[in-house]
């Protein structure tokens, strides 16, 4: 059913559907409106069987997810930034378990210096814990990608982050194609746990690991990734099957048959790169895009296969490997591995800074003509950056760097480029 | 298989005496059939203080639920002793997750059971003081809040022995441990610091917190059993006297926890809603100094020059506690 809605609410409404049976909430922003409406769900009645539990942390959201799911209950939870950094032994717990928990990660940057808006740090901190990553590129890809989670997470036994960009997605009003009750339940079974805590079958779980088995165990956790990557479209196509939708998958291509140039990204921001491309193209210009959808596992063979043919690729990401450049950006490079391909690594909108269709035109032609640093830093205020060093350079107390960062560039720092 | 039947006296103890009680009172453990949730075979030091108290306490928290429990456990002492796989102790489900995070764990489970109508099945969250007082604290004090259908039990023996006896806020004034040693103008833990979380429990308005040690089992088992006739947050605090750490001799357990409650320095008492409704009392007080002098984490105490000052301030403190919480019964009564 088409609606017109908030991104959280989609997405509250789509996990509703799946039926969960525990959700543990601690707010943080961006994601607070998803949990808001599904405690909402909850104490009306519209999400019956289902136990809402407001904790006083986000290590406490994990652990109750962890405590639920292993006692058999199909288990959420949504966070960001902060938040997913403070529960991070418990992420890293709920995947070494094995337990199928789905958690939202409403992208957003990672202080300090602190910051609420969209980049993909804190989801990228987490990228070896060992749960699966899924990257929405619209709304309506995010409610799809948590359906298709909670199937992918409880067939494999593994949990699964959805992230979807916070504010652009979250808090953005769009279209969605809402499913219907019966066809989520068409979809996905009930929940059958692999493993669970049952005073009829007594089990231990969590027992200390020496050396002995923990590389086995580690590696069993790796196998089941690199399963996921043939589950994951299958489930994909099952979905359009059930659905009528092109919705998930390992990654999608955009004009990419004949280019020469492909820029690669995650999330929201391929849609201002297609609108660009399409620009280009219409000038003739060899450009396509590939957009990653899974980043854990990552998907190694296809992303080699969509570059094949292409003779540079530039990735354009949303997060930074300090001391290194890009993160997505070696993870590409590893897949393209002994192919001869020229590629570029593009750090762009951190901490919520516009990545404007005027910037990318200009960063892509340079791209075409091989003009591009290895390392790049879409629309950094250089002045700014060379001044500070400068300060730092004369005074031994020169102070706090982004305080004096702001006074630089003055009240124009508050608005969003 | 044959079946000998044997006839546990229940002696030495204050209220028993040497009689043999009626079968509905008799301990869960004097029963052939009792659970045994923690089996024999694990890897408890001798004299272990923490593993006797998690006998009785789970087992008649078995006792209570028809044999339906679910424990989680915070990485600890207990939880290496009972679990190097491929051996586990536990005839129970029982999940490791973390150190911090045992009573948001217990959380998860019991909202689980919950929705999917098991309520007939309980559970047991436990750890040691560290895992309790210190890491644990944040997630516990929001199961209490919450007034979560959990049953928290904390083995306190007064410090991180599992880590090589490191201080904890549950560490008594005084007391040598690896992080507070035994050198300096103040040796050992400093005073002025530590917490009495059984304290914050109560202050948290939670239906039922109780302390218990090792010395008086009938008593762990009874308030065990009364927690489990409560649904809700509940808190049994248990001392559970650890020979590593505190430098005592293993068949001298019973006999430090014992001291510790005869001396007031741990009060052992039973409250409900943050009201207090019973206090083991303490028949005749013993001097501090009987519970200090054979525990080598007090050694620099008594030293050639003993530290007078220092037994004095602990006594003060066990004075103290029996004030506060009554705990000296009246003359001439039992």
């Amino acid at each position: 059913m088409l609606k017109q809605m908030e991104g959280s609410r989609a997405v509250a409404e789509a996990v509703a559907l799946c039926r969960p049976e525990v959700i543990c909430a601690y707010p943080i922003s961006p994601q607070t409106h998803i949990v808001e409406a599904l405690g909402e769900m909850v104490k009306e009645g519209a999400l019956a069987s289902c136990e809402f539990i407001n904790v006083e942390s986000e290590f406490a959201a994990m652990s109750v997810a962890i405590g639920a799911s292993a006692a058999g209950a199909r288990s959420y939870t949504a966070t960001a930034s902060q938040g997913l950094l403070y529960m991070a032994e418990a992420v890293f717990n709920a995947a070494g378990l094995g337990l199928p928990i789905v958690m939202t990660v409403a992208n957003r940057a990672i202080g300090a210096p602190i910051n609420i808006w969209n980049d993909h740090s804190d989801a990228l901190s987490q990228r070896d814990s060992g749960w699966l990553q899924l990257f929405a590129e619209t709304n309506q890809e995010a409610l799809d990608l948590h359906i298709q989670a909670f199937r992918l997470a409880e067939e494999l036994s593994l949990p699964i982050m959805v992230c979807m960009d916070g504010f652009i997605l979250t808090h953005a009003f769009e279209r969605v194609d809402m499913p219907t009750q019966e066809q989520v339940d068409a979809y996905l079974p009930a929940y059958s746990p692999r493993q669970v805590l049952d005073p009829d079958e007594p089990v231990s779980i969590g027992a200390m690991v020496g050396p002995e088995a923990f590389m086995e165990v580690r590696y069993l956790a790796h196998a089941k990734q690199m399963e996921a990557l043939k589950l994951i479209p299958a489930y994909a196509a099952e979905f359009k099957a059930v659905f009528g939708r092109d919705s998930g998958g390992l990654m999608h291509t955009y004009r990419s048959e004949d280019a020469e140039t492909i820029i690669v990204a995650m999330g929201s921001v391929l849609g201002t790169i297609k609108d660009t491309v399409d620009e280009m193209r219409d000038s003739g210009h060899r450009i396509g895009v590939l957009g990653i959808t899974c980043f854990r596992p990552f998907p190694v063979a296809a992303v080699a296969d969509a570059l094949r043919q292409a003779k540079r690729f530039v990735v354009l990401e949303k997060s930074m490997a300090i001391g290194l450049g890009g993160i997505l950006a070696v993870n590409v490079r590893m897949a393209v591995t002994g192919m001869g391909l020229k590629g570029y690594t593009v750090v762009a909108g951190l901490g919520g800074r516009a990545i404007t269709m005027k910037s990318l035109h200009a960063l892509f032609r340079q791209g075409e003509k091989d003009e591009l640093e290895p390392v790049t830093f879409l629309d950094l205020d250089w002045k700014a950056v060379n001044k500070q060093l400068e300060r730092e350079k004369a005074h031994r107390r020169s102070g706090p760097v982004a305080e004096a960062l702001l006074r630089d560039v003055g009240i124009v720092g508050a608005r969003n480029y | 298989m044959s079946f000998q039947p044997v006839k546990f006296y229940q002696t030495g103890t204050f209220t028993v005496g040497n009689r043999l009680l009626p079968p509905e009172e008799r301990s869960v453990q004097s029963d052939s059939k009792r659970f045994n949730s923690i089996n024999s075979g694990h890897r408890a030091c001798q004299g272990c203080g923490e593993a006797l108290g998690a006998r009785y306490a789970i087992d008649a928290a078995m006792e209570a639920a028809d044999g339906r429990i679910i424990a989680a456990n915070a990485t600890g002492c207990l939880e290496v002793f009972s679990t190097p796989y491929p051996e586990t102790s536990w005839q129970i489900p029982w999940i490791h997750s973390l150190f911090g995070n045992t009573a948001a764990v217990a959380t998860g489970i019991a909202a689980a059971l919950k929705v999917k109508g098991k309520t007939g099945t309980r559970v047991v969250a436990q750890g040691g003081d560290g895992g309790t007082t210190d890491i644990g604290f944040g997630c516990l004090s929001g199961m209490f809040e919450r007034n979560d259908d959990v049953l928290y039990i904390c083995y306190d023996n007064g410090g991180y022995m599992n880590t090589g006896v490191q201080r904890s806020s549950a560490t008594p004034a005084a007391a040598r441990t690896s992080t507070t040693p035994a050198v300096g103008a103040e040796p050992g833990n400093v005073f002025g610091q530590g917490k009495f979380l059984p304290a914050i429990a109560m202050a948290h308005d939670i239906p039922y917190v109780a302390t218990a040690t090792v010395a008086d089992l009938r008593d762990l088992e009874a308030k065990v059993t009364r927690a489990m006739e409560i649904r809700g947050a509940r808190y049994i605090h248990i001392l559970v006297p650890c020979p590593l750490g505190w430098g005592t001799a293993s068949h001298d357990t019973i006999r430090m926890a014992r001291l510790a409650k005869e001396t007031g320095i741990f009060p052992v008492f039973e409250a409900e809603h943050g009201e207090i409704k019973s206090v083991l009392a303490i028949r005749r007080p013993l001097p501090v100094e009987d519970y200090l002098r054979p525990q080598k984490r007090y050694a620099h105490l008594f030293g050639k020059q003993p530290r007078i000052d220092v037994i004095a301030h602990l006594q003060a403190q066990a004075d103290r506690n029996i004030r506060k919480y009554g705990l000296q019964a009246r003359k001439g009564g039992h």
